[in-house]
């Protein structure tokens, strides 16, 4: 793993560490009393906030996935740095559009 | 010929419970990689409408969903919390006690995983 690709994994991990955190909570909140399509667009939908945190969480998760996905491959697979890239990249931009999509499907009002 | 000691191949560090905090950590990660795609198409039905999205959260109420669902609160606070142990011998520096610290690091996904099905049941 080049130093950029490593420095990228602990930024995007160390900048995820509040938004995990307050995602943990929505879960046990939203979950106590059973989730419901309400329930849930209700707190999103034409919240800017939300769009933003959201947006971001996945923009964070898709770097660090993607990264992490290239890590343990060439530490367990014999993939070469081409294979490797191809798969980072490709696994990396699947998560951002179906992550940014899912941002749209619950924020827009 | 015999290989000498010290450069044989052996499987003994598998014990060793930080190489193991280390094992967690990649397969958590790659178990939440696997994830991500499919609650991001979850959540996506939301485009669809609100009813569409209420009947796949009508789905999610089967017990073994729930059992499922906190798996993924252990899966993601290990990878979390193994995480934050990772950045902190990276900038702060290694201390003895890390073994303590791994355990610690289970045992508090396990009982957040367990106070999670509580709550879900």
């Amino acid at each position: 793993m080049t130093f950029r690709l490593y420095a990228l994994q602990r930024l995007s991990a160390a900048l995820m560490v509040p938004l995990i955190v307050v995602h943990l909570i929505i879960i046990f909140y939203a979950t106590a009393n059973g989730l419901s399509a309400a329930e849930i667009l209700g707190r999103t939908r034409g919240s800017l906030g939300w769009a933003v945190f959201y947006g971001v969480f996945v923009a964070l998760a898709a770097i660090h996935g993607a990264i992490g996905v290239r890590s343990v491959l060439r530490e367990w697979t014999a993939l070469r740095a081409r294979a490797l890239d191809g798969i980072m990249w490709g696994f990396g931009l699947l998560l951002l559009v179906l992550g940014w999509r899912a941002v749209i499907a619950v924020v827009m009002p | 010929m015999s290989i000498p000691v010290e450069t044989r191949r052996t499987t003994a560090h598998r014990r060793q419970g930080l190489w193991i905090a280390a094992l967690v950590h990649r397969l958590s990660g790659i178990a939440l990689a696997c994830f991500l795609p499919l609650h991001f198409l979850a959540l996506g039905l939301a485009i669809e409408g609100e009813a569409r999205l209420d009947s796949f959260l009508a789905w999610t109420e089967q017990p073994v969903v729930k059992l499922a669902e906190s798996g993924l609160v252990f899966l993601l606070t290990i990878h979390l919390l193994g995480g934050l142990r990772i950045l902190y011998i990276e900038t702060v520096g290694w201390r003895p006690v890390q073994k303590i610290v791994a355990a610690a690091i289970g045992a508090a996904a396990v009982l957040l995983a367990f106070i999670f099905l509580v709550r879900v049941f």
